[in-house]
C-alpha cells in the first residue's frame, strides 16, 4: 500500500479512480446493449495489437505491398496468418459492434440533452474508423483494394470546381498509385489511430460528466445515482467481463473457421490498374451508404449528394429529434419507425452487394427514400408526442 | 489612463503573439499541403507515341497514357459513325475510365459496344453514352497527329478542331 501512497501524493489516482470507476455509478435499469462500448474498446485493442504485429514485415510500396502481406505475412511468418485474420475480422466485427452500440443509442434517445457531446465525440469515431478502414484496405494492394479506393477517390472530382484538381492532390498522381499506398499507410497506421484514441478519451470522459442513460430513459438525480445505480469498478466490470468472453469465443470462432467473410477472393489478385474486376463493392459495412449512392441511379449528382447526407444525417439527431420522451420504450410511434429504419439498413446492406440493374436498381431507390423517411419522421413524431404530453398534463 | 495604457499594450502583444502563431500555423499547414502534390516525375507532361496503321479494321487497342488506359478502336463501316469524334476518318480514341465514377470498360465486339462492370454504364462504338449512369461521353485525351503516329498529351490542330465541332 505503501506504493499507492507515494504515487496519490503525486498523481491523486485515488481521486481519478473514484470519477472514473469507483463512484460512477451505472443505473440498474440497462440491459445487455450497454456492454457494447467497453467491447467497442476490446476490438480496438485487438486491432492496434495485431496491427502492430502485421507492421513489422508489411511494406508499403507498390511492388512490395501485395507480396509483404500474401506470401510473407500469410505463409513464411509464423503465425502471421493469425494476425493478418484477427486484423481482418477484427475492422469486420469493429462495425458491427459499432453498428449496435449506435442503434443503442437511438433507441433509448441517449443522443438527447444532455448527452449531445457524447453522440457527437461518438459519431467523430464512427467517421474515424470508417476512413481507417478505408485506408487500411488499400494496404494489401489486391484487385479489390485498389479499385475501391480508385472509385471513392473519384467521388471527390464531382465537387464544384476544385473537383479534379483535389482528386489528384489526394492520390498524388493521375491515378491511385504508389504516393497514394504511401500516404495511406501513414494514416491507416499513426494519424488515424491516434486521432482515435484521443476522441475515445474524450468521448468516455463525457459519458462519465452525464452519467450513462437507461431503458426508460428517465434521468436519475445525482443524489439517487449511488441507490439507483452500481459501481463500474467492480459491478458493472464484472458482468461486463462475462459479456467479453462470450463475445471472443465468437470473434475466435470467426477468426479461426469463417474469417473467409472478410477476405474478399478478388483481392488475391494483384492490384491492376488497367484492368477492373467484374463486379466491385465495398466491404460489407459500407454497403448500405454504397447503395444509397447507387439508389438514385438516374441522376449520380443525386446519389453523391445522397450519399453524402446518409453518411452525415444521423450526426444531427439531438436537433432532428426533440420530442421531451427518451426511451423508445416509451414512444410506440417512433418504435415503429425505428424498426423499419433498422430493417431498411440491412435490405439496403443486402442489395449493396447485388448488381444494380433493373428491379434491384428501383428496390435501390425505394430503400434510399424509406433511409431519409426516418430523418423526416422524427420531427414529426416528437411534435405528435409533444402535443399528447400536453393534453395529458403531467401524466409522468 | 495607466490602466488603458496596460490593457492596450496587452492587446498589442496578444495581436502580435496571434498574427505570428498564425503565420506560423499558416505556413505549416501550406507546407503539409505541398507534399502531397504529385511529384515532378510524375507532373512532367507524359507523352505517348503509337503508330496508328498499326491496328486493324475493327480491332481494339489499348495504350497506357498517364496512367490511364486509352481506347484506339479502328471502326469497320458496320459501326455507328460519328464524324465529330472520329480520328484520321475511322479511329475512335477515348481514355478509358467510366465517366461515371472511373471503372474501365470493357469492348464487347459482339455487341460493339464498351460495357462498364461497375454499375453497367454502356457506350456505343464512338464513346458516347448510351445505357446507365455514365453522365457523358468517354472523354477524349488531348492529341497530335504526326503523319502515321498519334501523340497523346499533346495538342494539335486536329484535336482542336475535333472540340470546336
Ligand atoms: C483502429 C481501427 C483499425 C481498423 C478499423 C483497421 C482496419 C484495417 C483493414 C480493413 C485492413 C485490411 C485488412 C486486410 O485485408 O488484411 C487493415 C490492414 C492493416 N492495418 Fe489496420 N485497422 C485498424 C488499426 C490499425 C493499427 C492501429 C495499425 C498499426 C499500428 C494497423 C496496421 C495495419 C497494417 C500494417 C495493415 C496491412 C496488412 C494487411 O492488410 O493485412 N491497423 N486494417
Ligand atoms: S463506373 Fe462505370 S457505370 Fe459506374
Amino acid at each position: 500500500m505503501k506504493f499507492i501512497d507515494w504515487l496519490d501524493e503525486r498523481l491523486a489516482i485515488r481521486q481519478l479512480m473514484k470519477v472514473m470507476l469507483l463512484e460512477y455509478y451505472v443505473p440498474k435499469n440497462i440491459n445487455f446493449l450497454w456492454s457494447f462500448g467497453v467491447l467497442i474498446m476490446l476490438v480496438l485493442i485487438i486491432l492496434i495489437v495485431s496491427g502492430i504485429f502485421l507492421l513489422m514485415y508489411y511494406k508499403p510500396d507498390a511492388n512490395l505491398a501485395f507480396d509483404s502481406v500474401n506470401k510473407t505475412i500469410m505463409m513464411d511468418v509464423e503465425f502471421g496468418w493469425l494476425f493478418r485474420h484477427v486484423h481482418a475480422v477484427g475492422a469486420s466485427i469493429m462495425f458491427l459492434v459499432l453498428f449496435i452500440h449506435m442503434g443503442r443509442g437511438i433507441y433509448y434517445g441517449s443522443f438527447k440533452p444532455p448527452r449531445e457531446l457524447v453522440w457527437l465525440t461518438g459519431y467523430f469515431l464512427f467517421i474515424l474508423m470508417a476512413a481507417t478502414a478505408f485506408t487500411g484496405y488499400l494496404l494489401p494492394w489486391g484487385q479489390m483494394s485498389y479499385w475501391a479506393a480508385q472509385t471513392i477517390t473519384t467521388l471527390f472530382e464531382k465537387i464544384p470546381v476544385i473537383g479534379p484538381d483535389l482528386v489528384i492532390w489526394i492520390r498524388g498522381n493521375y491515378i491511385v498509385a504508389d504516393a497514394t499506398l504511401t500516404r495511406f499507410f501513414a494514416l491507416h497506421v499513426v494519424f488515424l489511430p491516434l486521432l482515435l484514441i484521443f476522441v475515445t478519451v474524450v468521448h468516455l470522459y463525457a459519458v462519465r460528466i452525464v452519467g450513462s442513460n437507461n431503458e426508460d430513459g428517465i434521468e436519475i438525480p445525482k443524489e439517487e445515482k449511488k441507490k439507483k445505480g452500481i459501481p463500474f469498478w467492480p459491478v458493472f466490470m464484472s458482468k461486463e467481463f462475462f459479456v467479453m468472453s462470450v463475445f471472443l469465443i465468437f470473434f475466435f470462432w470467426l477468426v479461426f473457421y469463417k474469417f473467409d467473410f472478410a477476405m474478399d477472393p478478388i483481392n488475391f489478385t494483384p492490384a491492376n490498374y488497367l484492368q477492373t474486376p467484374p463486379h466491385i463493392y465495398p466491404e460489407w459495412y459500407f454497403l448500405a451508404f454504397y447503395e444509397v449512392l447507387r439508389g438514385f441511379f438516374f441522376s449520380q449528382n443525386l446519389g453523391l449528394i445522397a450519399f453524402v447526407l446518409s453518411m452525415l444525417l444521423p450526426m444531427f439527431l439531438p436537433w432532428i429529434d426533440k420530442s421531451p420522451i427518451k426511451s423508445g420504450n416509451h414512444r410506440p410511434l417512433f418504435k415503429i419507425a425505428f424498426w423499419i429504419f433498422v430493417l431498411d439498413f440491412i435490405f439496403l446492406t443486402v442489395l449493396g452487394k447485388l448488381p444494380p440493374t433493373g428491379l434491384y436498381g428501383w428496390l435501390g431507390f425505394v430503400g434510399s427514400l424509406v433511409f431519409f423517411a426516418f430523418f423526416i419522421a422524427l420531427p414529426i413524431i416528437s411534435r405528435i408526442e409533444r402535443k399528447e404530453l400536453e393534453r395529458g398534463g403531467n401524466k409522468q | 489612463m495607466a490602466e488603458d495604457e496596460k490593457v492596450s499594450r496587452r492587446d498589442f502583444l496578444l495581436y502580435a503573439m496571434g498574427g505570428w502563431a498564425a503565420i506560423g500555423v499558416g505556413a505549416t499547414l501550406y507546407a503539409m499541403y505541398k507534399t502531397w502534390e504529385p511529384l515532378p516525375e510524375v507532373k512532367a507532361q507524359a507523352t505517348v507515341k503509337f503508330k496508328l496503321s498499326e491496328v486493324q479494321p475493327g480491332e481494339l487497342r489499348v495504350v497506357a497514357w498517364r496512367g490511364k488506359p486509352v481506347f484506339i478502336l479502328r471502326k469497320t463501316p458496320d459501326m455507328v459513325s460519328c464524324p465529330d469524334r472520329t480520328i484520321e476518318k475511322e479511329f475512335t480514341v477515348v481514355v478509358g475510365i467510366c465517366t461515371h465514377l472511373g471503372c474501365i470498360p470493357n469492348w464487347e465486339a459482339d455487341k460493339k459496344i464498351w460495357h462498364c462492370p461497375c454499375h453497367g454504364g454502356e457506350y456505343d462504338a464512338c464513346g458516347r453514352n448510351i445505357f446507365g449512369p455514365p453522365p457523358k461521353p468517354l472523354a477524349i485525351p488531348p492529341f497530335k497527329i504526326e503523319g502515321d503516329y498519334i501523340v497523346l498529351g499533346e495538342v494539335g490542330p486536329e484535336y482542336q478542331r475535333l472540340m470546336k465541332g
